[in-house]
């Protein structure tokens, strides 16, 4: 295999000693108390989990980037779009809704549906007056959506608004919607791929940059769908409520033999169980990855990477290919959007900003190394660490620099002004390796 | 029927805001163009370098204000646009220097380029954050209106109002001047026709004995001067908040792209269409129809897509324009 990405292969030690390092990490913040660390393991665990959740997310944009050289610009859809599968697969029905209008919608939504799929087939098979008909198709269709859909819509809302308002859910297990989540992200991320592969590397980025917009104003306004920013707060969980074991008394002797109280240790019962969940899916997802990125699959994708010509001089079908590999990280994307709603047990689409969940994840995936799977892992739970520590750090840092400085405006500013160092920090970090170590703290074998 | 209501309603609510937005997003876009032109890869670090310039206009706005200037009834932003614009040149050279030039050395894939804008998107937003904060500012000062509702209403005698705000007109004055002052650039002097050579084969530039660098340097200072003045002109007409700025950057990519990548009269013609086609998509028709066919009792507001969805517009737009013809409706760059 030669790649162009190969240089001097690093030390084998490297991973597993930056990993190692990446544990004590945790292990600090678990147990040392001081200005930098929180001593507290509940604190230390939930970094962890939502490290986890990133590590998936980066393992998706991985395989876009890292195996195809695809730039997804859009992860914040992706996630959010995976997200709204446990709000509609496992929460409880809403009384009424259904009733209210819900076959009506489903009507409405296959009317949608139908008419794309209509005006492509007059688009391929009418021999003349083509744009017209299309034109026509469009505008009926979308007169019979709204008409079919605006009243679904309204009454579906109008149920019962304080508490629901929405579709509701199916009530089916949680870990059920994860799967589907990540269906959800594969369906639009073909949508999306269908029409912007195959054309200039930059017009992929720029159409997921606006689907992932988009979807998140989907989320935002559609309140029959999840309610919309009034939230969705019923999701259930997969693991047993702190309240739950606080009353159980085999739980309570259990604390009492770790030397805790029952509400610190209850908590960290429950990350645990999170965290075991979370292992065993992101462990599966590396698993398949890694036995893809090895058979004859994955040599095919890492040729059509290092040189898109000499691939399809070799009959290889780049756009084909592309298409599978960014539905593939988008479904893997999805998943993580699922397991983050069942984590939060909230499902709230205003928290979901391009910075934090796009850009961040890419500064994950670079950091890490781009192309090797580990190294995402690493990148991902690495990054999400001083992500959040950097809030604690950073106006220490800036307090110490500024001690010298006289009182006054500009110190004050400074101080004010810590918060958004986060962002410098994290553009100077993606520079810095992207010129100096391309290839990631884990480079590709 | 009544046409002439009519007429002045689709002017106030669509015709004036469309076209002072379609300026905006056509400066923008022009920027965007020709670093894809020169450089050959799309900025997204644009949205911010737009609300960079804006932050230190505002700044240097507040300051004139606090010294007692102003333009009368023209916005004192006009007077702080220069040091806006130099001081965003001087970034973005900067960032040039320190990023760009060492891929363009090494002749790096474009995407690569593109990974290293949001890099340098990050570093701008983290700066405008530390200048003027998150939170909405607001700078337009001297007279509100050219023509308002009343005086209009006083004026004609009609029942419909029409609404022409300073900022709308400052903007379309403004954004025919630039226009004017780029393409004379382009067309008439040395340096401009060297740019033009250069984005059109960049082995005959060499060759001709056209110093790249420079002709890099001059690229992202008109980009830089372009993205500061559509910057505090959608300011001044909407409000300055720098996470506007970066969600404008999808209607912008999409008027450059609809116009074709690399070519200058396209952004304009692209930035336009995507504005008209927002506004239009988004306004309720209901009080149009009301006038010109006073029987008809719509049950809606005749509005096709929510103004929550108007990023949607420019998607779809993009989207159509991917499917049909990729190079643009101009003939941009195909590679």
């Amino acid at each position: 295999m030669s790649t162009n990405r190969q240089a001097a292969s690093a030390s084998i030690w490297r991973a597993p000693v930056l990993f190692a390092i990446l544990a004590a990490l945790f292990v600090l913040e678990g147990t040392v108390r001081n200005g930098m660390f929180s001593g507290s393991w509940n604190t230390s665990l939930a970094i962890l989990n939502m490290g986890l959740i990133s590590a998936i997310t980066a393992l998706g944009v991985n395989m876009q980037w890292g195996y195809a050289g695809l730039f997804n610009v859009g992860v914040v859809g992706f996630l959010a779009l995976g997200g709204l599968a446990p709000v509609l697969i496992s929460t409880q029905p809403v009384e009424g809704a259904w009733e209210a209008g819900g076959p009506r919608l489903l009507i409405a939504l296959a009317a949608a549906v139908g008419t794309l799929a209509l005006a492509a087939q007059v688009r391929k098979r009418l021999p003349k007056w083509r744009g017209l008909a299309v034109t026509a198709v469009l505008i009926g269709g979308f007169i019979i959506y709204r008409w079919l859909f605006d009243p679904a819509a309204t009454a579906i809302e109008a149920n019962n608004p304080a508490r629901h308002g929405n579709i509701g859910g199916l009530g089916l297990p949680v870990l059920l919607s994860w799967a589907v989540g990540g269906v959800f992200a594969a369906a639009a991320a073909w949508a999306v791929g269908k029409v912007a592969l195959g054309l200039r590397s930059d017009y992929l980025a720029i159409a997921t940059l606006g689907i992932g917009e988009i979807i998140v104003a989907v989320l935002k306004n559609e309140d029959w769908l999840a309610r919309g920013v009034k939230n969705v707060t019923t999701i259930p969980r997969p693991v047993p409520f702190e309240i739950q074991l606080q009353r159980n008394p085999e739980f309570l002797e259990l604390a009492n033999s770790w030397g805790m109280a029952a509400s610190t240790a209850s908590g960290i019962w429950v990350k645990l169980c999170y965290m075991l969940l979370f292992l065993v899916v992101l462990l599966s997802i590396i698993l398949l990855a890694e036995l893809a990125l090895k058979s004859p699959w994955g040599r095919m994708m890492r040729a059509i990477r290092d040189n898109e010509t000499a691939a399809e001089a070799m009959g290889k079908d780049v756009t084909a290919r592309h298409l599978q590999v960014f539905i593939l990280g988008s479904a893997v994307i999805g998943i993580a959007g699922a397991m983050m709603i069942t984590l939060d047990g909230l499902m709230a689409p205003v928290g979901y900003n391009p910075l934090r969940y796009t850009f961040l994840i890419w500064v994950m995936v670079i950091v890490g190394g781009s192309g090797n799977n580990w190294g995402a892992v690493l990148g991902a739970v690495l990054i999400w660490f001083l992500w959040i520590k950097a809030e604690i750090w950073g106006p220490e840092l800036i307090a110490l620099l500024t001690s010298p400085m006289p009182d006054g405006n500009l110190k004050a500013h400074l101080l004010a002004s810590a918060a958004h160092m986060r962002f410098i920090a994290m553009g100077l970090v993606l520079l810095l390796v992207l010129r100096f170590a391309p290839r990631g703290l884990v480079p590709e074998k | 029927m009544d046409i002439l209501n009519a007429v002045v309603a689709i002017l106030n609510f669509v015709v004036i805001p469309a076209a002072a937005y379609g300026a905006q997003l056509a400066l923008g876009a022009l920027g965007v163009t020709l670093i894809y032109g020169i450089l050959r890869f799309s900025n997204f670090a644009h949205g911010d370098t737009m609300a960079f310039g804006t932050a230190v206009t505002i700044l240097a706005t507040w300051g004139l204000q606090a010294l007692g200037i102003s333009l009368g009834p023209l916005p004192t932003a006009l007077l702080a646009l220069p040091v806006g614009i130099a001081a965003t040149a001087a970034m973005v050279l900067a960032t040039d220097r320190t990023v760009y030039r060492f891929y363009r050395a090494q002749k790096a894939k474009p995407i690569i380029l593109v990974m290293a804008s949001v890099g340098v998107m990050f570093l701008m937003n983290g700066f405008t954050r530390l200048l003027i904060g998150v939170d909405e500012q607001r700078f337009a000062d001297g007279a509100r209106f050219i023509m308002d509702v009343r005086s209009f209403r006083e004026l004609t005698g009609l029942k419909e109002g029409l609404a022409f705000k300073t900022t709308q007109g400052l903007t379309i004055v403004i954004a025919v001047i630039v226009v004017w002052a780029l393409f004379w650039f382009l067309n008439r002097t040395k340096s401009g026709k060297a740019m033009r050579a250069y984005s059109d084969n960049e082995d005959l530039a060499l060759l001709s004995g056209i110093d790249p660098e420079k002709v890099v340097r001059m690229t992202w200072i008109i980009a830089a001067a372009l993205a500061t003045i559509a910057g505090t002109l959608y300011g001044l007409d909407k409000a300055f908040k720098p996470f506007n700025y970066f969600q404008i950057l999808l209607p912008i990519f999409a008027a450059a792209i609809v116009g074709g990548l690399g070519n200058p009269v396209g952004a304009i013609a692209g930035g336009f269409l995507v504005a008209f086609s927002e506004v239009a998509v988004t306004y309720p028709w209901l009080k149009i129809a009301g006038y010109l066919f006073p029987d008809w009792q719509p049950g809606g507001l005749l509005q096709l897509l929510g103004t929550e969805y108007k990023f949607a517009v420019s998607f779809v737009i993009l989207i159509v324009v991917l499917l049909f013809r990729p190079t643009g409706l101009f003939r941009g760059k195909s590679v």
